[in-house]
């Protein structure tokens, strides 16, 4: 990783354990600014659990105990005393099942900005119709705004999730194999929209699929069995892998 | 083969039960509502829905309607049943996990369906003890308290259970939008769980103004339409109870006809809040 670059996320020794469980341990992981960021591994290796931990999603859980350190722009997040939506309102969430808020298409978007901004209705519409627009959904809805957001089609109803994750002006985003449950073409939308949005976000993509990784990549953290594995910019990752663990995982050997 | 044609008599059976099962159930609703309108049709008219009752009415004479109880019954259960909604809604949220520990959910579950189970003229008497320690009379205000304890653990626990079927990636998606956890509970959750809060609504406000035990003490009985919360008054199963126990078969009849009013009354309330409920139903994500 190149020195000029912002560390955006950081995680010194953490550890998650569900039910007693050990999920995750001793991770340290570093994430570039506005770089998209691959998490890849095999099934129930913990990349999900990982990535709930960066805006304490984990919490809603029960059982769950967190230690270590997760820092945000320098941040401890998991310090006590912290606002959690404040945290959470920083990254964006898009699951692998898109989840809209029971609204309708356009209080989808304008739920996040009646919570935290007191912006009048005015300002509200047209961050609502350029959101809409950056996830090139404005022209497919533009005439059913108020339409029930459960009519829209799967991969429609990802893109509003991202429509509505970048209005409230997050600084991460962080995506949980959002492209599985989408058709081919679809997915292939959402893929072009992380990429544009790497430019003014921190994207962070937990994925199965090495191709994908592959295509979209800037950087890669490689778990197995919770712990990571190895981590690094793409090219070297994909190109030069030095675990061989990692070697076995990418020649298809271990999945 | 001859398993074969075992386990097929055994499916035609458990069929043949099925159906008598299913049988015995419509067939006493269309029995009752069928008595209930054959016995009370003709007694049903205008001057029985538009006058108060007078004490001839007990006495066969004629002389006057159900008007009071009708309007007393919905004095009670409306405003019981919107009480034990907010106070409903307020518990159920709280029983998620977002907000309390599993252990105390489950206590409290358990406390609710106990309650559930006690019979009503438990919390009739329960309310007239309180009533007469605080010195006050039978009135729509003790009536209406009486009808919300018995109808709180009912909708508590429906709301309760449809709200637990939200699905923790819309929370999640919430959550990571900053909300917290009270904006979460109030703006998003019962909107997904609208239908189930609907049917907890209407199946509490059905069994409170079908409840006769727990205001017999409480909201005591009068032929007046009450004029404040301090007044008592009739509702429709206590007429039903007064006009029933009649010996004289004309009085019966209009017993028969109370009972019709308040079948209406349930089945008008049932439908509306179903189409108002279609309304809502359409931004429930699947």
């Amino acid at each position: 990783m190149s020195t000029e670059c912002r560390i955006q996320i950081e995680t010194k020794n953490l550890n998650v354990s569900f039910h007693g469980h050990h999920v995750l341990r001793n991770i340290d992981i570093k994430i570039p600014a506005k770089k998209l960021t691959a998490i890849i591994g095999p099934s129930g290796c913990g990349k999900t659990t990982l990535l709930k931990s960066f805006n304490r999603l984990l919490e809603i859980q029960d059982d769950v105990k967190i230690s270590g350190q997760i820092l945000v722009d320098g941040k401890n997040i998991l310090a006590p005393r912290l606002d959690v939506p404040d945290i959470r309102k920083k990254m964006g969430l898009l699951s692998q099942k898109p989840y809209p808020l029971p609204m309708s298409i356009h209080d989808n978007v304008a739920y996040g900005l009646r919570i935290h901004s007191n912006k009048n209705k005015g300002e509200i519409e047209s961050t609502v119709e350029h959101c809409l627009q950056e996830v090139g959904l404005w022209n497919e809805v533009k005439g059913r705004l108020h339409d029930p957001a459960s009519r829209l089609s799967v991969g429609q109803q990802q893109r509003l999730c991202l429509a509505r994750a970048i209005a409230v002006e997050p600084e991460v985003v962080l995506c949980d194999e959002p492209t599985s449950a989408l058709d081919p073409l679809a997915a292939q939308q959402i893929e072009k929209l992380l990429l544009k949005l790497k430019k003014d976000y921190t994207v962070v993509l937990v994925t199965h699929t090495l191709r994908q990784a592959k295509r979209v990549a800037d950087h890669v953290i490689f778990l197995y069995f919770g712990m990571v594995i190895e981590q690094g910019p793409a090219d070297e990752f994909f190109n030069n892998p030095k675990n061989p663990e990692t070697k076995a995982y990418l020649s298809g050997e271990i999945s | 083969m001859e398993l074969l044609n075992k386990r097929t008599l055994e499916e035609n059976i458990f069929k043949i039960l099925m159906m008598i099962s299913i049988s015995i159930v419509v067939g006493s609703l269309i029995i009752i509502v069928a008595l209930v309108i054959i016995n009370g049709g003709p007694a049903l008219t205008l001057e029985l829905l538009t006058q108060t009752s007078s004490g001839e009415f007990y006495l066969g004479a004629g002389g006057g309607g159900i008007l009071n109880a009708i309007l007393g019954s919905l004095l009670l259960a409306l405003p019981a049943t919107g009480l034990a909604c907010i106070i409903g809604i307020a518990i159920a949220l709280y029983l998620q996990k977002d907000f309390t520990h599993p252990w105390v959910a489950g206590f409290v579950r358990f406390s609710l369906d106990i309650l559930w189970g006690i019979p009503s003229i438990i919390y009739g008497v329960f309310c007239f003890l309180i009533m007469i320690y605080l010195g006050m009379s039978a009135s729509v205000l003790v009536g209406i308290i009486a009808l919300t304890l018995l109808e709180i653990p009912i909708i508590t626990r429906y709301m309760d259970e449809s709200i637990k079927l939200v699905p923790i990636g819309l929370k999640e998606g919430a959550y990571s939008l900053g909300s917290t956890k009270f904006e979460t509970a109030v703006k998003v959750v019962p909107r997904q769980a609208l239908p189930g809060i609907l049917a907890g609504i209407l199946l509490g406000l059905g069994r409170g103004i079908g409840d006769a035990a727990s205001i017999l003490f409480t909201a005591g009985f009068t032929n007046r339409i009450p004029s404040s919360l301090f007044d008592s008054t009739a509702a429709l199963p206590t007429m039903i109870f007064q006009l029933s126990t009649s010996s004289l078969p004309i009085v019966r009849q209009k017993a028969s006809a109370t009972a019709l009013v308040l079948l209406l009354i349930v089945f008008t309330i049932s439908i509306l809040s179903r189409t108002l409920s279609k309304r809502y139903m359409k931004y429930v994500i699947k």
